[in-house]
């Protein structure tokens, strides 16, 4: 992260209302440089209309957006130094693939635009492709076109709206990769949006989790994936194990104990403060489980191959189940059926509000 | 009017759902067409009808070759070596040009606001645009004289604002006529335009000023060119009835105004000479035929691109 500390783009108590609803409620959020953002949240979550208004599309009802510390709240869309790449790409189907991306270049010189313009296909090796039609161009092609004309202007933030969603498993794993290396080598912050975990976690050093107009949890998909603040963020990035529960006493620790329907569980204590009796569940992912000497007793319901690991569908005393997956080592020693132990370090789960 | 598409050919199903159209346009534009054509290759005659030849069926081969002895193209020579004609034509071919121009430049904002308007008003915005046509053309057009004469309503109004201090020459003059014509067929004008515009993907807006381009530059490098269909389709929709216009000429133009239509009623009407007055109609839909064939050649290019 280059010299200043401060946050490249700010955003406080950001609110937008369309009718009754709050699109986008409260909103904080600090962008460093050299950063790459993500939202994320299922469609109708606000994150769209959270990215709109970091480009300027939209103004909110209240609260400001600062790009350097500079107020940008009330600058329309073509005055921001941020510029969009489109869900839908949003290239101009009556130009060339050069004159799209020249569009933003428009107070250079002829010349001037005719080289920055080969530079920018070369960036995203369309080379040559200067003179196609979009809609001659596969989506991939298109894509990228996007991306140049986005970067045409040397944006400070880049918004990319869902950017990876229309491409298929190949291509976006390939995108990706293009992107963050992109990325380092501009020396540009990203804000991407998307409802797509594996993007998220593909793309970003951070991700927001929104829910409802607002940003329920930020941090590292590290965290977010390890220490789900919630149910809603813990479901979202995953797969996971919700085990509902009573909360044992309070203890001094990182750990607290639950009373669940097939024994007593240990898992890392809320990060708010709950009342020992509180409804709770805990949070724990199947890869988490091992299979062990001692443990919970369980029998193993299901067992699917699938290549580098095993995944288990496990009964438990009560008669609920768990999904554990692990490695396709131990696959000789439970076939269906046998009884097994389970346990799991209690920092890998998590206690959250039922 | 157009050739059967690829695929619409088989089963006797499908020549069926052609037949209707087919029946009607030969009923009431082609079998109407030829005898006007036939009309205009004859020769004007105080008769009942007023023009000869007439075909005598009882005459066989014989009355069938003198039938077509008789006909001749000197109606058409009439209107190319007369000046009168070929001025009718081309004043016509000016004053719809004209027409169409200021009809593009008010209809294109107009229609543009109305496709960017809030959605719940967009409905009843269109309603009064077409609220017009509920009114009789002729009466909306005799209302235009009460505006515009000497002593009309537009005249009362200047006069009362102390902007003029003599009542305008309008009613009777070319200025009229474009009134009339302008008012008249802007519903045609913006409709077309209108349902080219709404439908235009909001997001190229939202991408171009993204990319630093302010309101201007967003409409004359997205908006305009990606409606040019709808502007050409609005256009060609105005100009070809203009060439033909009868009544606005004749009740707002002054005895001098000069259009093709008005040619064709004194022809008919005035001099009873029917085999003229049917050669200035066939020389009106050639006219009229031509930009049509060009706007189609377009369109096929704009498809098959």
């Amino acid at each position: 992260m280059s010299g200043s500390s401060a946050p490249l783009l700010r955003l406080e108590g950001v609110t937008k209302r369309f009718g009754g609803t709050r699109a986008v409620d409260g909103v904080d959020l600090a962008l460093a440089r050299n950063e790459v953002f993500c939202l994320l949240g299922p469609s109708g979550c606000g994150k769209s209309t959270l990215l709109r208004l970091i480009a300027g599309f939209e103004h909110p009802d209240s609260g400001t957006i600062r790009l350097d510390e500079a107020d940008i709240t009330a600058l329309p869309a073509h005055r921001r130094p941020i510029n969009m790449m489109f869900q839908s790409y949003a290239l101009f189907p009556h130009m060339s693939v050069a004159r799209n991306v020249a569009y933003g270049l428009d107070r250079l010189g002829r010349v001037e635009q005719a080289q920055r313009v080969e530079t920018l296909l070369r960036l995203v090796r369309l080379d040559g492709f200067g003179e196609r039609r979009p809609d001659t161009l596969s989506g991939g092609q298109r894509q990228r076109v996007a991306l140049a004309r986005a970067l045409a202007r040397e944006p400070r933030v880049l918004l990319l709206d869902e950017p990876l969603t229309a491409l298929d498993r190949a291509l976006r794993e390939e995108t990706q990769s293009e992107l963050r290396a992109l990325q380092r080598r501009l020396e540009t912050s990203f804000v991407v949006v998307t409802h797509d975990p594996d993007e998220a976690m593909r793309l970003a050093d951070r991700v927001g989790v929104m829910d409802r107009g607002r940003i329920v949890q930020i941090g590292p998909t590290s965290e977010l994936y390890e220490q789900p603040a919630s149910r809603y963020v813990a479901g979202l990035l995953g797969d996971v194990n919700l085990i509902p529960g009573t909360l044992g006493p309070d203890e001094p620790g990182p750990t607290r104990a639950v009373e669940t329907a097939f024994g007593e569980l240990r898992a890392r204590a809320p990060a708010e403060p709950l009342e020992a009796g509180a409804a709770v569940v805990v949070a724990l992912r199947p890869e988490r489980i091992v299979l062990a000497e001692h443990g919970l007793p369980a029998t193993v319901a299901e067992r699917i191959f699938l290549g580098g690991r095993i995944s288990r569908t496990l009964r438990m005393a009560d008669g609920s189940t768990l999904r554990a997956s692990g490695s396709a080592e131990s696959a000789e020693a439970d076939p269906a059926g046998a009884p097994v132990h389970l346990s799991f370090a209690a920092e890998a789960a998590s206690i959250l509000p039922a | 009017m157009s050739a059967p598409g690829p695929g619409s050919s088989g089963g006797w199903r499908a020549r069926l759902v052609r037949l209707p159209p087919l029946l009607w346009l030969t009923a009431f534009f082609l079998v109407p067409f030829l005898i006007t054509l036939k009309i205009s290759l004859s020769d004007a005659a105080t008769a009942m009808p007023p023009y000869l030849p007439v075909l005598d069926w009882q005459a066989g081969l014989e009355g069938w070759s003198s039938f077509l002895e008789a006909l001749d193209f000197e109606n058409y020579a009439i209107l190319w070596f007369d000046s009168f004609y070929r001025e009718a034509a081309l004043s016509s071919l000016a004053y719809a040009g004209a027409a169409s121009l200021v009809l593009v430049l008010v209809g294109t904002p107009l229609a543009y606001a109305l496709a960017r308007a809030p959605a719940r008003w967009q409905a009843l915005l269109v309603a009064l645009v077409v609220v017009p046509f509920w009114t009789s053309f002729l009466i909306r057009v005799y209302a235009w004289i009460a505006i515009l004469k000497p002593e009309g309503l537009l005249n009362a109004a200047l006069l009362r604002l102390g902007l003029i201090a003599a009542p305008l020459e309008i009613l009777n003059t070319p200025t009229a006529v474009m009134i009339g014509l302008v008012y008249a067929y802007l519903p045609f004008m913006v409709l077309p335009l209108y349902a080219v515009m709404s439908r235009l993907d909001g997001t190229l807006r939202e991408a171009a000023a993204d990319l630093g381009a302010g309101p201007v530059r967003v409409f004359l490098t997205v908006t305009l060119p990606l409606a040019a269909p709808g502007i050409a389709a609005g256009a060609l929709l105005c100009f070809i009835p203009m060439i033909g216009e009868f009544i606005i000429p004749d009740l707002l133009g002054g005895s001098d105004t000069l259009m093709l239509g008005r040619v064709l009623w004194s022809e008919f009407f005035s001099n009873r000479d029917w085999p003229l007055a049917s050669a200035v109609a066939v020389l009106m839909l050639l006219i009229v035929i031509g930009p049509v064939v060009l706007f189609r050649d377009a369109g096929a290019r704009e498809a098959g691109r």
